[in-house]
């Protein structure tokens, strides 16, 4: 299935991650030939930014740490400034598998935001508990908003099409959870197609999601407020922003 | 209350109010920071010199004992300023974001412009070498 990948830029942020950043690009360039890198180094004190840059990808470095929705806002604003069309987001720790790129890109066709979801089983991690209420409720609510069924909300394997870029270039939220959910409700409210594609997903290379209960607890109350935060602010309309600029 | 606390009091108020004044006058302190002190010295002033006046107003508002609108005042001053400072580190962050990304993407810039030129000059050495080159062959 030939996909034209020229006018997609992989955002790839990434907080000390030198052990596989260079690895991840090195896979993504050779399954994607064509393909434009940009990564994103979240004011990391490390040597990721001259392993990525070896490798062959773009290196922007913010000066200190964001987080992720900045990292991804920065990465989103490049794409405007240099005419990319699509932006695909992979984690710089080889849990995304870059052969499933065109999968997504090609599902922007047809859609603005394509969300890559894991299988359940293959490369899956067992979440119980207050953590897993959590996640299923929101994916409930979002998948309402969106008008879609959303199974994996806080995956960060996604895809965006011109009209998600030219939005997320202004309003990618930096605030914790704002990168998958605040960032899905505000996509959802100015009215972008958004559809999920399973993907598997490999074994993260460090971390696991904790089952602290009083962890769990406050990720659930984490998410409650970002939610209502998330519905509560101003919806932000595209045309409305194409209109001013 | 005897005639010291009364002096007290003004005095405190009167030195609220110059410190800020100056702290605004040598520009440390912007206008719209200064207001809510500017309001609060002014008060505190005004109730220092007239004691009286806080239990006028007190008793109007139902206060049965005229400090407790004092301190009620206070608190509310202090929450709106608290308030204030919040919304404006909020924004002071969000410009702060907005310019460590800007810095990012010009690094980027400067990077490829600095790449050009290096490919540039070393283009045009390898032109003068074969120049060179070509000369010292029509030789």
């Amino acid at each position: 299935m030939p996909i034209d990948l020229s006018t997609s830029l992989i955002v790839m942020p990434a907080l000390n991650e030198e052990a596989s950043v260079g690895k991840v690009i090195r896979e993504a360039l050779r399954e994607l030939p064509g393909i434009r890198i940009l990564v994103v180094n979240d004011g990391s004190t490390d040597e990721t930014s001259r392993v990525a840059r070896d490798a062959g990808a773009i290196v922007a470095e913010l000066p200190y740490n964001l987080g992720v929705g900045g990292a991804m806002r920065c990465g989103f604003r490049f794409a405007v400034e240099h005419g990319y069309r699509n932006v695909i987001q992979v984690d710089a720790d080889g849990q995304h598998d870059p052969a499933e790129v065109p999968q997504l890109v090609a599902e922007l066709a047809t859609a603005d935001l394509v969300i890559g979801a894991r299988f359940a089983g293959q490369g899956d991690y067992a979440v119980r508990g207050p953590r897993r209420w959590a996640m299923v409720v929101l994916a409930k609510i979002l998948s309402r908003t969106a008008r879609t069924k959303l199974t994996d909300t806080t995956s960060g394997f996604r895809a965006s099409g011109p009209r998600a870029v030219a939005l997320f270039a202004e309003h990618y939220p930096a605030e914790y959870l704002g990168d998958t959910v605040e960032s899905l409700v505000i996509a959802a409210r100015a009215k972008l197609v958004i559809r999920q594609v399973g993907v598997s997903m490999r074994e993260r290379s460090a971390g696991t999601p904790s089952h602290n209960p009083v962890k769990a607890a406050l990720y659930l109350a984490r998410v409650a407020v970002a939610m209502t935060f998330a519905f509560l602010r101003p919806k932000i309309s595209v045309t409305q922003r194409e209109d001013n600029s | 209350m005897s005639t010291l606390q009364y002096v007290l009091g003004i005095v405190a108020a009167a030195l609220t109010l110059i410190l800020v004044i100056e702290l605004l006058r040598r520009r440390r302190l912007r206008e719209r920071h200064a207001i809510w002190w500017i309001i609060a010295g002014l008060g505190a002033l005004v109730i220092s010199i007239f004691p009286q006046a806080l239990g006028w107003v007190a008793s109007r508002f139902g206060f049965d004992v005229p400090i407790n609108l004092a301190f009620f005042a206070s608190l509310v001053l202090l929450f709106l300023v608290a308030l204030q400072h919040s919304a404006e580190l909020t924004k002071a962050e969000e410009h702060s974001r907005a310019l460590a990304e800007q810095v990012a993407l010009l690094d980027i810039r400067i990077r490829e412009l600095e790449a050009q030129q290096t490919r540039g000059s070393a283009a045009s050495v390898r032109k003068v070498k074969n120049t060179e080159k070509g000369t010292r062959q029509r030789k």
